[in-house]
């Protein structure tokens, strides 16, 4: 019989678990933002720098040579070794390059094949909220089952161990938490990380810390979850180069994690990925050689657009929580009685402003906006003023 | 040694000269009372000598300036080194920028003219001429690239990342 498919037979040949995923928030207000005009963006999660021509160079050769054949299904071993020198060094973690590092494609990638090795259909992930997008759709797929754990705005939208607690029950599994976070910038301290560490050894528990933006703290020194006594034997460390070295597109991560959870997680990545970009992976080495003044020189620059836009909000009245690291702002909106979305969606109808309203990051984001701090120091001062306008007839 | 906060003033100068002292300020999370005080300070020892535009003289159609650099072999005076020479140098208008080198010459010298033969004149009659100095070699610059970190017809330039991302 030919005709048209109709909706009910549509969603039945697609899969349960990806049709129990919402579509996401963010492209609506990518659409909108893009068909207009004279829009300035506090939207972008990514850097604003291009990444460094050294880096670029060094892609450039590796095609020159012809290195341009899959590499060992872990990645490079020049490149492991670079990373577990860079993790050691910087962040004072250590980890075998050959056993217990692969590279990945982005560290995305990395996020859901740590959930795909570890999750069992029923078992319960604890997923921080506010947090990035993509956490609770891949513990879904997994056929997982997530438990979202708010963070507040009276903690800074740093964790409690009481929080931590009470969210678990005997099938939870994992926790996955991101400091410093997107999209609230908070982070955390040893001191404040210890006492989660102890429910997490107390509960026998594993940990997905996707520590992506480690290396943008900017009145701290980032500490690993892994570097808390006893616990790098239960964290699954992710990480990447998209953001410290503005490789966003290069799609370039790494996992560091117990050699039993990576070998577990590498069996997936070999049959879904084979190996990450050989081409991007040339490109890494050349970052963790010879990138560190670019590193230093990009988060200066964020920090000093932090400490901007976090005191030009205060100006506004604008209700903002100061932002340990990553690139992000997350004043508070409540005040002017909308929710996120209608905020964000007048502020760039009106004002062209594009930000991303808080809800679309979990419901503990409602509230709230994030504003990324990872645009030019003119556009924030435009965008700032446009929005003193926008507040001021609200 | 200088504390943090003026260098970084000094490095946010350094990239953008016209900067708002209260925009500074907000950068460096000090108060405009001190932040206008570092930079005055900055001024008296001379750190700061001025703050100047980056000019593309090339897109002005009338402009018909030259620039050349000149390697120059000088002898050294005992007692002065190479410091009576320069200065004799560097009081030239036409002179734009000295400096003392290391390699096979001693000084190199830019020099600014409107025409080239103007600049051609300075070398044989002004340069040349001085007692201490024993050749020059002279090149004209062609077009700038980049000059002072600033590329200057940079098609790489605008933002190409999409306008809304997670």
């Amino acid at each position: 019989m030919t005709g048209s498919i109709s909706s009910t037979q549509k969603m039945d040949r697609l899969s349960l678990a990806v049709n129990a995923i919402p579509p996401s928030g963010i492209r609506r207000f990518f659409d909108m933002a893009e068909k207009m005009e004279n829009v300035i963006s506090l939207g972008v999660g990514e850097p604003d720098f291009p990444t460094p021509w050294n880096v670029r160079e060094a892609s450039i050769a590796s095609i020159e040579r012809g290195d341009t054949a899959y590499t060992a299904n872990a990645g490079l071993e020049p490149l492991r070794i670079e990373i577990a020198k860079y993790m050691e060094q910087i962040f004072h973690v250590s980890y075998d390059p050959l056993s217990e590092i692969i590279v990945t494609v982005g560290a995305s990638e990395g996020l859901d094949i740590a959930i795909r090795a570890i999750i069992n259909p029923g078992d319960e992930v604890i997923v921080v909220e506010p947090g990035f997008v993509s956490y609770a759709p891949i513990v879904t797929l997994a056929g997982g089952k997530v438990i979202p754990l708010k963070t507040k705005k009276e903690h800074a939208f740093k964790l409690t161990k009481e929080a931590v607690e009470a969210a678990i029950t005997p099938r939870t599994k994992a926790i996955m938490i991101s400091f410093p976070n997107n999209p609230t910038g908070a982070v955390m301290t040893k001191e404040e990380l210890l006492p989660i560490a102890e429910v997490i050894d107390d509960h026998d528990l594993l940990v997905i810390s996707d520590e992506i933006y480690g290396e943008l703290s900017y009145d701290t020194t980032h500490y690993s979850f892994s570097r808390l006594p006893r616990m790098k034997d239960r964290t699954i460390l992710i990480s990447g180069f998209s953001k410290a070295f503005a490789m966003t597109g290069w799609r370039l991560g790494f996992v560091c994690a117990p050699s039993d959870i990576l070998s577990a997680m590498l069996k997936i990545h070999q049959y879904t990925m084979m190996s990450a970009p050989t081409i991007a992976q040339y490109g890494a080495l050349e970052a963790l050689q010879n990138g560190r003044e670019d590193v230093d020189k990009m988060v200066t620059s964020y920090r000093q657009r932090r400490n901007f836009i976090v005191e030009s909000f205060q100006e506004i009245g604008l209700d903002c929580h100061v932002p340990g690291g990553a690139f992000y702002a997350f004043p508070s909106i409540e005040a002017t009685g909308m929710s996120s979305e209608e905020f964000a969606e007048a502020l760039l109808k009106e004002e062209q402003v594009a930000v991303v309203p808080g809800n679309v990051f979990g419901s503990g984001g409602e509230g709230h906006i994030r504003c990324s701090y990872a645009a030019s120091l003119d556009d924030l001062q435009t965008a700032i003023q446009r929005m003193d306008r926008f507040l001021n007839r609200k | 040694m200088m504390n943090e906060t003026k260098l970084e003033i000094l490095r946010i100068l350094e990239e953008n000269g016209r900067l708002p002292i209260d925009t500074i300020a907000k950068l460096v999370q000090r108060d405009k009372e001190e932040v206008a005080k570092i930079i005055q300070s900055l001024e008296d020892e001379k750190m700061i000598l001025g703050y100047r535009a980056v000019v593309d003289w090339e897109k002005d159609q009338e402009n018909t300036g030259v620039t050349a650099m000149i390697d120059v072999k000088v002898t050294p005076k005992r007692g002065v080194g190479f410091e009576q020479v320069a200065k004799r140098i560097y009081r030239f208008k036409e002179v734009d920028a000295l400096y003392l080198m290391s390699g096979a010459y001693d000084l190199s010298v830019v020099v600014h003219g409107e025409t080239m033969t103007e600049v051609a004149n300075f070398v044989s009659e002004k340069l040349s001429t001085l007692d201490d100095v024993v050749s020059t070699t002279t090149h004209f610059r062609l077009k700038t690239y980049k000059h002072d970190g600033v590329i200057f017809h940079d098609e790489d330039n605008e933002d190409k990342r999409m306008v809304v991302s997670p």
